[in-house]
């Protein structure tokens, strides 16, 4: 539910149902709200047997690539003298995105759960949640569900009588985007600078400390104790779109909509169902410009392709953008796309790790170029500097940084390019002071 | 948080409860090198920010060289490497806040504490503001961090009140 709005009719709340009671923090709340069960249920099933169940729910990830999540914990390696980890990734700090935030905050037994059956499922014994250090108030109430869950014995060396070690360590990052991509921050967790690392070896041969890990982000974890419970079946019928697409999405919705917040939906709602009857549409008088739909690191959509936008992973594509990680940033007919496109390059600049020179000078480039643009000082010629900027970005780094740079202000200039030019003619007062 | 003159001498920081407290942590993670964030955190929660001399020692505890420390340090925007005011304040104003007013929040805070700038600290040393990327919490504009209180839906009239609360 779109917290701190109620269950809109089009919504299918399944991780938010709970969002916004606070009695659903504690462990005797949750487990009252039938939690608790899925991790039982995976603990009575062999691993593979669970890695099975999620494979056939179509459950794929969360966290920005859709990458098929049972089919990721099936490259584990058989278990042997080397310890295998999980890693939970809660450093969502994806402009446009705030989901995992809200799943921390009123369901934290929810991510555990999912974390010990994920942990279960690939044979490790450790878990490590990687929050992101901004997210105090989400810190709190994991370390509160935490110290709760080892004190029931849900969590530790005999998980829900089980027999089986399942242990869980919450790790607070210090405030840098780049640690959101998985080998960054692997790298951070074992006390390095967040710099990603160069693929392969995959996590699933040499992840965190050099061992078998997996990784996935805290939405995709909070899901699996339901598709214990409820089958994968269930799970994977949850779909009105392309069956490559199944369950449940948060989506966040945010920027120039009357009701901005997070709303679950089967796979395959119609864009605009969440964004004019879910999020509320425009302020009163206002029309919808663009939408940024998976965060900022894609494509611009025009309002005609959000019309005829089916949201799931594969119809977003077809629209020329991505999904993402699902944090939808909406402008109105009063946003200056030039100055918003501007902002986030700035953003992409300023959390580069700068390890690769496309990328380091990919990002400054384009911000300065958009800079001077702004500045009233732009050349006709700089529109097809950027774009050539951003193919110089898209493909050529260690990791996809550089590449979601250039997706927003590529796309912007494509489908917006009168609202460059109209600076560059000098036809709109220069929005920046001189550069 | 108290905030040591960056020339005053250096009392050792890792000692009693936060030394305790870090090597707790010690069994949770297969590397003492592993330790790092956390205790750099600690420092600055004891300090309230991470001098030279504290990285030394965190470096000596962890079994790294200080340049290492400093280079991690270094990388991690929250983590300060001179004094801030009493209190820090991290406003966001990336675009999707940047769409619902930040900059004014920003501005307001920026006069309602006396900072004048970004990254300076008031006259009376209370303040420090800080403009970051993206807090997480988008749908709640203006999201503000003041030291480890998270405020949503700061608006510009706000301002004043939220301060208030922190003498
Ligand atoms: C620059 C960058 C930032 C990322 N930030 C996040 C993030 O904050 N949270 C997240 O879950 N995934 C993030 N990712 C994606 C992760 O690398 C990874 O694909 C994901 O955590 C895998 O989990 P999933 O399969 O459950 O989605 C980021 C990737 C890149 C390249
Ligand atoms: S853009 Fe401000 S919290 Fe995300």
């Amino acid at each position: 539910m779109g917290y701190p709005h109620p269950i809109h009719p089009k919504e299918t709340p399944v991780l938010s149902r709970h969002f916004g009671e606070a009695e659903a923090r504690t462990y005797d709340g949750w487990a009252a709200r039938g939690g608790w069960e899925g991790l039982r249920t995976a603990l009575a099933m062999a691993p593979e047997a669970v890695v099975e169940a999620v494979k056939a729910s179509g459950l794929r990830g969360r966290g920005g690539a859709g990458f098929p999540t049972g089919l990721k914990w099936s490259f584990m390696p058989k278990p042997s003298a080397r310890p295998h980890y999980l890693v939970c990734n809660a450093d969502e700090s994806e402009p446009g995105t705030f989901k995992d935030r809200e799943i921390m905050r009123w369901t934290p037994h929810q991510l555990l759960e999912g974390v010990a059956i994920a942990a279960h499922a690939i044979h490790a014994e450790r878990a490590y949640i990687y929050i992101r250090g901004e997210f105090t108030e989400a810190w709190a109430i994991m370390e509160a569900a935490l110290a709760e869950a080892y004190a029931r014995g849900a969590l530790g060396g005999d998980a829900l009588g089980s027999g089986r070690r399942i242990d869980v360590v919450l790790h607070r990052g210090a405030g840098a985007y780049i640690c959101g991509e998985e080998t960054a921050l692997m790298n951070s967790i074992e006390g390095k600078r967040g710099n990603p690392r160069i693929k392969p070896p995959f996590p699933a041969q040499a992840g965190l400390f050099g061992m078998p890990t997996t990784i996935n982000n805290v939405e995709t974890l909070a899901a699996v104790p339901h598709i214990l419970v409820r089958g994968a079946a269930w799970y994977a019928g949850l779909c009105l779109g392309s069956p490559k697409s199944t369950g449940t999405k948060l989506i966040s919705v945010c920027g120039h909509v009357q009701r901005p917040g997070n709303y679950e939906i089967t796979m395959g709602t119609p864009m605009r169902d969440v964004i004019f009857e879910m999020a509320g549409g425009m302020r009163p008088g206002r029309t919808l410009k663009a939408v940024i739909p998976g965060g900022s690191s894609v494509p611009v959509m025009t309002a005609e392709e959000v019309g005829r936008c089916v949201t799931d992973y594969e119809g977003v594509v077809a629209e020329g953008s991505m999904l993402g990680s699902a944090g939808m940033i909406v402008m109105d007919d009063s946003a200056d796309l030039v100055y918003q496109l501007w902002r986030l390059a700035r953003f992409y600049a300023h959390e580069s790790c700068a390890q690769c020179t496309n990328c380091r000078e990919g990002t400054g480039w384009t911000t300065r170029v958009l800079e001077r643009i702004l500045a009233g000082q732009g050349k006709p010629e700089d529109l097809d500097l950027l774009v050539d900027l951003g193919e110089q970005m898209t493909g050529k780094t260690i990791c996809v940084l550089s590449d979601s740079c250039a997706a927003p202000v590529v796309s912007g200039i494509r489908k917006f390019r009168g609202e460059f030019e109209a600076y560059i003619r000098r036809e709109r007062q220069p929005a920046l002071a001189t550069v | 948080m108290s905030a040591a003159h960056p020339a005053a001498p250096h009392e050792p920081v890792l000692v009693g409860e936060t030394r305790a407290r870090l090597e707790a942590l010690f069994p949770k993670y297969p590397t003492r090198q592993a330790c790092l964030l956390p205790a750099l955190w600690l420092v600055q929660q004891a300090r309230g920010w991470i001098s030279e001399p504290a990285m030394a020692e965190v470096a000596e505890v962890l079994g790294l060289t200080p340049a290492y420390v400093k280079g991690v340090v270094t990388f991690y925007t929250m983590y300060h490497t001179h004094p801030v005011g009493r209190h820090f304040i991290q406003v966001c104003t990336t675009s999707p806040c940047g769409l619902c007013g930040a900059e004014d929040v920003m501005r307001a805070l920026l006069r309602e504490t006396g900072c004048g700038e970004l990254g300076a600290t008031s006259p009376d040393g209370r303040f420090t503001v800080v403009e970051v990327e993206c807090l997480g919490a988008c749908g709640f504009a203006t999201p503000v961090l003041v030291d480890d209180d998270f405020h949503d839906s700061v608006s510009p009239e706000g301002v004043a009140g939220l301060l208030a609360r922190y003498p």
